[in-house]
C-alpha cells in the first residue's frame, strides 16, 4: 500500500439525508469523496496515487441498493453490485446486455463488491456497462440536499473522467429502460484475457429491422475507443433506413471509423482498436440479420 | 489431480515400492493451507526498521547530485548510499560488474541508488520521495538490434557478453546434400516469472559482528557468497536463512543477493533489524525477467525429412549487467536444435548489453527460447515439404546412440518417440487435424455465401440467454455471429537435467543425513522448498532407503549456519542430483546401523530404537555425501564439446486452439502432453509441475507481453501484465512416461523445467494450422494475430 493508510478518515452515515449532509458539509474543508464497493478506490490508494483524504462510506445505505421494476425498465440502486445485476431474472430476460456486461465485470468476488454507480462515477472510458446505459438511453439519478434531478446518460460526460455530477451530488439510483420491442440486443467485451481484463473494445448495440425491410432503429454506443465511452453517430445514422445488406454494413463500418478516436496505451493500440471496432459492429449486424452480409 | 504413469520399460521385476512412486501429501502442506506457513512478511521482528529503495526514472545516465529534501523531517530515517558499502560494491554472481548500489553511472531503468529505512513503513515511503537525484541522461541502448549496432558502447568493445560457438559435421556438405532448404526469424519478447509472493528479505546485524539474513530465495548460498562480497566478511560470520517461499521460477535465484543486500547495508548502518519486501509494482519493475531472444535458422532437409544442414545464429538480450546471462545462454545454445538428429550443425550464440534491468532466470533458462524457434522452424519444414508435422518429427528425432551437437553420445533413457507418440496418440491429433481443416473450411465457406447458422431473424425473443463466456456476448445464437477456426499444433523438446557442461563439478554439492536426538533421520541440504515439493521428495528418497516412512523423516531448514552447500534450487538438478546424494546418505546410514545392530532394521519403530542405541553408545551420526561424476560423462568447456548435460529429459504437446477471426484472440480449449521424466518420484507434484509448466508456456505464448515505455517497464501492474487466469486455462491432459536413468535416484531426471519447453511453438503451429498465418514471434498477442491476418492467409 503506497498511501499513507494512518492518514485517511472515513465517515460512515446513517441514511442518504446524513450521507448528504456530511457530503455537503464537508465542501467548506476538504471534500469526502465517496466510497461503494472501492474496487476503483482502493487500487488507487495501493498504487499511491493521488484519490483524496477523506472518505464518505456508503457501503451500509440500505435505500441505495436493489433493483426495481420501473415502468418499461429496471431501476438499480446506486449501490447494486454487478453480481446482483447478473443474477437478476428480470434483468437475465429483458436486458440481457447488461447481464452480459455485469457477468464480465473482473470476476466473481469483484462483481460481489463493485457497484453500478461506481462504474459510472468512475468514468473510466472502459467502465463495461457504459456503452449498455447508453444504448439504453439510461437515466442516472443524482441527489444532494438542494434536491433531486435526473440526467439523461448520454449527457454525463464533458470529457474523460469529467462528470457533470456537483460536488454535493451523490448518484442515487440509475434507470434502464428496455430495448424498444423487436430491437436485437447485442453486448460484446474484447479484452485482455477471459477474466480479470479490462476492455480494449467493447460496444453494446441494439438495432431493428421494420417489417417494411429497413432499418428503423440503431443504437450503437462503444467503450475503449475515444476519451469517453460514445454514442457511435454516424454508423447510426448510416444505418437508419437502409436495408439490410453487405453495402450498409460496409457504410455503417467506415462511418463508425469517423466515430472513434482510439489511442496507443498499455493495454492496446489504435489500429488493433479500429479494426475490432470495425469487426464487432459487423459481428453485431450479422447476428442481428444475416443480410447484413449479403449483396 | 490426475497422473497417468506409464513406464515404457519397466524392471521385470516389481517391488511396489513404500514412498518412491506414491503421492504422499507434501510435508509443508497443511501448513500453507491452514495460514501457519509464515512467509518473510508475516515475521514480526522487535525493533524493526522497513527499508525503501529509491531508483532510477531513466535508462541511462550520469549522477550529478543527490539532494536530502531538506524540508522533509528526517528524523529516525535510515540512509544509505554505495559510500556506506563496507566491501566491495557489487552484486556478486559471475562476474562483480553489477554494483549493489548504482554510484555514479546509472545503466538501467529502476536500478537501486539510495536506501532509507525508517520503523514506520508509511515514513519510509515519504522519505522515497524526499530524495531528489538529478542525473544527466545519456542516449541508452533499449533493443537487440541497438545492442549490436553499438549505438552506445555498454561493455567491451562490442556490446557482447558471451559469445558461444557449437559446430558439427559440415555445414556446406550438409546444404550441399539437402534437397530443400528453410529459413526462418523468431522472436520472444521477455516474461515476468509473477510469483505469488514477492521479493522480500531480513537482515540483522549479530552479536559476534556478523549478519543474518532471512528471506524469499532459491539459493542461500548465493545470498551467503554475495553478502561475504558486500560486506567483506568470512564465511562464518554470514548466515542465510530461507523463509517460507511463494514461488521463485528463477526469480529468486539471482535477485535476493540484490534485496539482501540492500537489507544487510541498511542494517549494518542502523545496527537495527530491517525489512525490506517490495509490492507487486517495484517487483514487477526492478527485478529479472526471461530473456529475450532473436534468432535465425536455415535448415538444409531432403524430400523425405532428413535433417542434414541445421545453422542458427541467436541473440539474447542480458539487460545491463552480466548477472546469469552467460550460463542462460550456454543452455539456449545446448538446446538450440532441438531433439533431433543432424550431422551438420553451426550454431553462433551471443548475448548482448542493454540498458533494461538485468534479465535472470526464469524456468527453462533460455532453452524455452531456442526452443521456440527450432520447434516453430521444424513446423515450416513440415510446411515446405508438404509434409505431416507429426512425420517429420519421427523421422528426425533422437534414438539410443544418437550424436548431440556438441558430439555427447545419447546412450541411455532416451524418450523423445516415447513422448512424441504418446502425445500424439491421446491427442488424436492425426484425426482431429483432418476434422478441423474440414469445418474451417466449411465455415469459411459458409461465411462467404452469407449462411450463418442461427442468423436470419432480426429482434430479441423473450427469454434470450446472455452468454456465459468470459468475453461477453447478448445475441442470439451460440455464435452470436463469430468467425471462428480451429487448430491443432504439436511440439517436441527436450531438456538437460542439472547444471551444463562441467557445472556440477564446479558446485561439487555436498548433502547429509544425520540423526537428531530422538533417533530420527534428518535431511541436511541448502536445497529450497519452493512449492515444488522438494522437501517432499527428499524424504520420500531417503525414507525408501531407510525403510521408514516419509512423515518419519525430518527436513533441517535451508540454513547456511546448519547445512551443506548442496548447490542452487535451479537447473532442474534438485530431484536427480541433489536426491541423489541423499538417496546415498541414506543407504550409508542403514547399512551403518545395520551394521551397528548387526541385523537388518525392520520399521520405523526399529530404526528409532537402533538409532537411538547408536547415538547413546557411539555419538552422533552425520553421513556426508558429494557430488561425483559419472565416468562417462566428459565436457570440455573451451572447445564446447562432450556431454553437455548427464541426460535429457524429453516432453511432446499438442495444443488446441480456437481463433476468433474478428479480434484475433486465441482461446486454448485444450492440450495433451507426455513427458519422459526418467521416474516419477511422486507423480502428482510431477504432473502440477507439467500442468503449472504448461500454463506459464501458454501464458508466454499468447499473453504475457513486457512494454516499455521510455526504457521503464510501463505494464508492472497485474491488471496489466496479462497472465492466464483459471478461466483461460484449458483441461491439461497429462502422461508421465517413465525410462529410468542409471545415474539418477530411482532412475529419476529433471521434471521442473521440460513443461516449459514446448507449449509456444505448438500453440504458433495451431494457429497457422487454424488460419494459415504463421506468427514467428511471442506473444502471439491479438494486435499481433490481427495485423498477421489482415496481410494474408485468412481462410
Ligand atoms: C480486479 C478488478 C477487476 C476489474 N474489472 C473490471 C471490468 O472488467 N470492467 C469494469 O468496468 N471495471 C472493472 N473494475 C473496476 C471497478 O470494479 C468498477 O469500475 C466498479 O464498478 C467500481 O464500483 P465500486 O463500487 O467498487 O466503486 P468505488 O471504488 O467505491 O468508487 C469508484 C468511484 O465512484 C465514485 N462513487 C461511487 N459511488 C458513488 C455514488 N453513489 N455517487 C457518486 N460517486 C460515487 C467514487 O467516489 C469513486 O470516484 C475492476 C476492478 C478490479 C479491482
Amino acid at each position: 500500500m503506497r498511501s499513507a493508510l494512518s492518514t485517511l478518515e472515513v465517515a460512515t452515515p446513517r441514511d442518504l439525508a446524513h450521507a448528504l449532509r456530511l457530503l455537503h458539509d464537508s465542501l467548506a474543508t476538504e471534500r469526502l469523496v465517496p466510497l461503494a464497493g472501492g474496487t476503483d478506490l482502493l487500487v488507487y490508494l495501493n498504487a499511491g496515487q493521488q484519490v483524496g483524504r477523506r472518505f464518505l462510506n456508503l457501503w451500509g445505505l440500505r435505500e441505495l441498493r436493489g433493483i426495481r421494476e420501473a415502468r418499461g425498465g429496471v431501476t438499480l440502486g446506486a449501490l447494486t453490485t454487478f453480481t446482483m445485476i447478473r443474477e437478476h431474472p428480470l434483468v437475465r430476460r429483458c436486458l440481457p446486455a447488461l447481464a452480459a456486461a455485469a457477468a464480465v465485470i473482473g470476476a466473481w468476488q469483484v462483481q460481489n463488491r463493485a457497484t453500478i454507480a461506481g462504474n459510472i462515477a468512475n468514468g473510466s472510458p472502459a467502465g463495461d456497462s457504459l456503452p449498455v446505459l447508453l444504448a439504453h438511453e439510461a437515466v442516472v439519478h443524482a441527489r444532494s440536499m438542494r434536491g433531486g434531478r435526473d440526467i439523461p446518460f448520454g449527457t454525463l460526460y464533458r470529457g474523460y473522467r469529467d462528470l457533470v455530477l456537483e460536488p454535493d451530488e451523490l448518484i442515487t439510483a440509475v434507470t434502464v429502460p428496455f430495448p424498444p420491442a423487436r430491437a436485437f440486443p447485442f453486448f460484446r467485451k474484447v479484452g485482455t484475457r477471459r477474466a480479470q481484463s479490462i476492455s480494449k473494445v467493447v460496444l453494446c448495440g441494439l438495432v431493428r429491422v421494420a417489417r417494411g425491410g429497413e432499418v428503423d432503429l440503431a443504437r450503437v454506443a462503444l467503450g475503449s475507443v475515444a476519451p469517453v465511452t460514445l454514442r457511435a453517430r454516424r454508423a447510426e445514422r448510416a444505418l437508419l433506413g437502409a436495408r439490410p445488406s453487405a453495402t450498409a454494413t460496409a457504410a455503417a463500418r467506415a462511418a463508425l471509423m469517423e466515430d472513434i478516436a482510439p489511442i496507443d496505451d498499455i493495454r492496446s493500440d489504435a489500429a488493433y482498436r479500429r479494426a475490432v471496432a470495425g469487426n464487432v459492429l459487423e459481428q453485431f449486424l450479422r447476428a442481428a440479420d444475416a443480410r447484413f452480409t449479403m449483396g | 489431480m490426475t497422473a497417468r504413469v506409464a513406464s515404457a520399460r519397466r524392471p521385470r521385476t516389481i517391488r511396489r515400492p513404500a514412498s518412491v512412486g506414491v503421492s504422499v501429501p507434501k510435508i509443508e502442506g497443511r501448513d500453507k493451507v491452514t495460514g501457519r506457513a509464515l512467509y518473510v512478511d508475516d515475521l514480526a521482528v522487535p525493533g524493526v526498521l522497513h527499508g525503501r529503495t529509491v531508483r532510477s526514472i531513466v535508462p541511462r545516465g550520469r549522477i550529478r547530485r543527490i539532494v536530502l529534501d531538506p524540508g522533509f523531517d528526517w528524523s529516525g530515517v535510515v540512509v544509505a548510499d554505495h559510500r556506506d558499502i563496507p566491501g566491495k560494491n557489487a552484486c556478486a554472481h559471475i562476474e562483480e560488474d553489477q554494483p549493489l548500489l548504482a554510484a555514479d553511472e546509472i545503466r538501467h531503468a529502476d536500478e537501486p541508488i539510495v536506501l532509507v529505512a525508517h520503523q514506520d513503513p508509511e515514513r519510509a515511503e515519504a522519505a522515497v520521495r524526499a530524495v531528489h537525484v538529478e542525473v544527466e541522461p545519456l542516449e541508452p541502448v533499449l533493443t537487440i538490434e541497438d545492442a549490436l549496432a553499438k549505438k552506445a558502447l555498454l561493455y567491451g568493445d562490442d556490446n557482447v557478453f558471451k559469445e558461444i560457438r557449437i559446430a558439427r559435421g559440415e555445414l556446406a556438405a550438409g546444404f550441399a546434400a539437402a534437397d530443400v532448404v528453410v529459413e526462418g526469424t523468431y522472436r520472444c519478447g521477455h516474461q515476468e516469472q509473477l510469483y505469488i509472493e514477492n521479493n522480500g528479505m531480513i537482515a540483522e546485524r549479530t552479536a559476534d559482528g556478523g549478519l543474518l539474513v532471512r528471506g524469499s530465495l532459491q539459493c542461500p548460498y548465493y545470498v551467503h557468497h554475495a553478502l561475504m562480497v558486500a560486506f567483506g566478511l568470512p564465511a562464518d560470520k554470514v548466515r542465510v536463512v530461507q523463509t517460507v517461499t511463494g514461488g521463485g521460477f528463477g526469480g529468486k535465484e539471482d535477485y535476493p543477493s540484490m534485496i539482501g543486500g540492500h537489507a544487510a547495508l541498511l542494517a549494518w548502518k542502523s545496527g537495527r533489524p530491517v525489512k525490506i519486501v517490495y509490492d507487486r509494482l517495484e517487483d514487477i519493475a526492478a527485478t529479472t525477467k526471461r530473456h529475450p531472444a532473436l534468432m535465425r535458422v536455415r535448415a538444409g532437409v531432403k524430400r523425405d525429412g532428413t535433417l542434414t544442414a541445421w545453422d542458427m545464429d541467436i541473440v539474447m538480450d542480458g539487460g545491463a549487467y552480466v548477472t546469469l546471462s552467460p550460463v542462460v545462454l550456454s543452455r539456449g545454445a545446448l538446446h538450440a536444435g532441438g531433439p533431433y538428429r543432424c550431422p551438420n550443425v553451426a550454431i553462433h550464440a551471443r548475448v548482448v548489453a542493454t540498458n533494461t534491468p538485468p534479465n535472470g532466470a526464469f524456468r527453462g533458462f533460455g532453452a524455452p527460447q531456442t526452443q521456440f524457434a527450432a520447434e516453430c522452424h521444424m513446423d515450416r519444414i513440415a510446411g515446405a515439404l508438404g509434409m505431416d508435422p507429426l512425420a517429420l518429427r519421427r523421422r528426425n528425432a533422437y534414438r539410443i546412440g544418437d550424436v548431440t551437437p556438441t558430439g555427447h553420445v545419447l546412450r541411455e533413457s532416451v524418450g523423445a518417440h516415447e513422448a512424441l507418440e504418446r502425445t500424439a496418440k491421446r491427442a488424436d491429433f492425426a484425426a482431429k487435424r483432418r476434422r478441423f481443416a474440414r469445418a474451417n473450411a466449411a465455415a469459411a465457406e459458409a461465411e462467404r455465401a452469407g449462411r450463418r447458422a442461427g442468423a436470419g431473424v432480426s429482434g430479441l425473443a423473450p427469454g434470450a440467454r446472455a452468454r456465459g463466456a468470459s468475453s461477453g456476448g447478448a445475441g442470439r445464437g451460440s455464435s452470436g455471429g463469430r468467425r471462428l477456426r480451429r487448430g491443432i499444433g504439436l511440439a517436441l523438446g527436450w531438456h538437460g537435467a542439472g547444471f551444463t557442461g562441467s557445472g556440477e563439478v564446479r558446485l561439487a554439492s555436498t548433502a547429509a543425513l544425520d540423526l537428531t536426538a530422538d533417533g530420527r533421520p534428518r535431511v541436511l541440504s541448502a536445497n529450497t522448498e519452493i512449492g515444488q515439493g522438494a522437501l517432499t521428495v527428499f524424504a520420500q528418497m531417503v525414507a525408501e532407503r531407510l525403510g521408514v516412512p516419509p512423515a518419519f523423516v525430518e527436513i533441517n531448514a535451508s540454513d547456511t549456519g546448519q547445512v551443506p552447500n548442496s548447490g542452487p534450487t535451479v537447473a532442474s538438478r534438485t530431484t536427480m542430483v541433489v536426491g541423489g546424494l541423499l538417496e546415498q546418505c541414506a543407504s550409508g546410514m542403514r547399512e551403518r546401523l545395520e551394521l551397528f545392530a548387526e541385523r537388518p532394521l525392520a520399521d520405523a519403530a526399529d530404526f528409532r530404537r537402533v538409532a537411538r542405541r547408536f547415538l547413546r553408545e557411539r555419538g552422533p551420526l552425520r553421513i556426508e555425501r558429494r557430488y561425483q561424476k559419472p565416468p562417462e560423462i566428459s565436457w570440455d568447456d573451451a572447445a564446447y564439446r562432450g556431454d553437455a548435460y548427464g541426460v535429457y529429459s524429453y516432453a511432446a504437446i499438442a495444443v488446441e486452439v480456437e481463433v476468433d477471426l474478428d479480434t484475433g484472440e486465441v482461446t486454448v480449449l485444450g492440450a495433451t502432453t507426455a513427458q519422459e521424466i526418467g521416474r516419477a518420484i511422486h507423480p502428482v507434484l510431477c504432473a502440477g509441475q507439467i500442468e503449472g509448466g504448461t500454463l506459464q508456456g501458454l501464458g508466454y505464448a499468447l499473453l504475457e507481453e513486457v512494454r516499455w515505455k521510455d526504457g521503464r517497464i510501463w505494464n508492472h501492474q497485474l491488471t496489466n501484465y496479462i497472465i492466464p487466469t483459471s478461466m483461460d486455462a484449458p483441461p491439461i491432459h497429462v502422461e508421465i512416461v517413465e525410462i529410468p536413468y542409471s545415474h539418477g535416484p530411482f532412475g529419476a531426471k529433471g521434471v521442473g523445467e521440460l513443461p516449459m519447453d514446448v507449449p509456444a511453438p505448438a500453440v504458433v503451429a495451431a494457429i497457422a494450422h487454424a488460419t494459415g498465418v504463421r506468427v514467428d514471434e511471442i506473444p502471439v498477442t491479438p494486435e499481433r494475430l490481427l495485423a498477421a491476418l489482415a496481410r494474408g492467409g485468412a481462410r
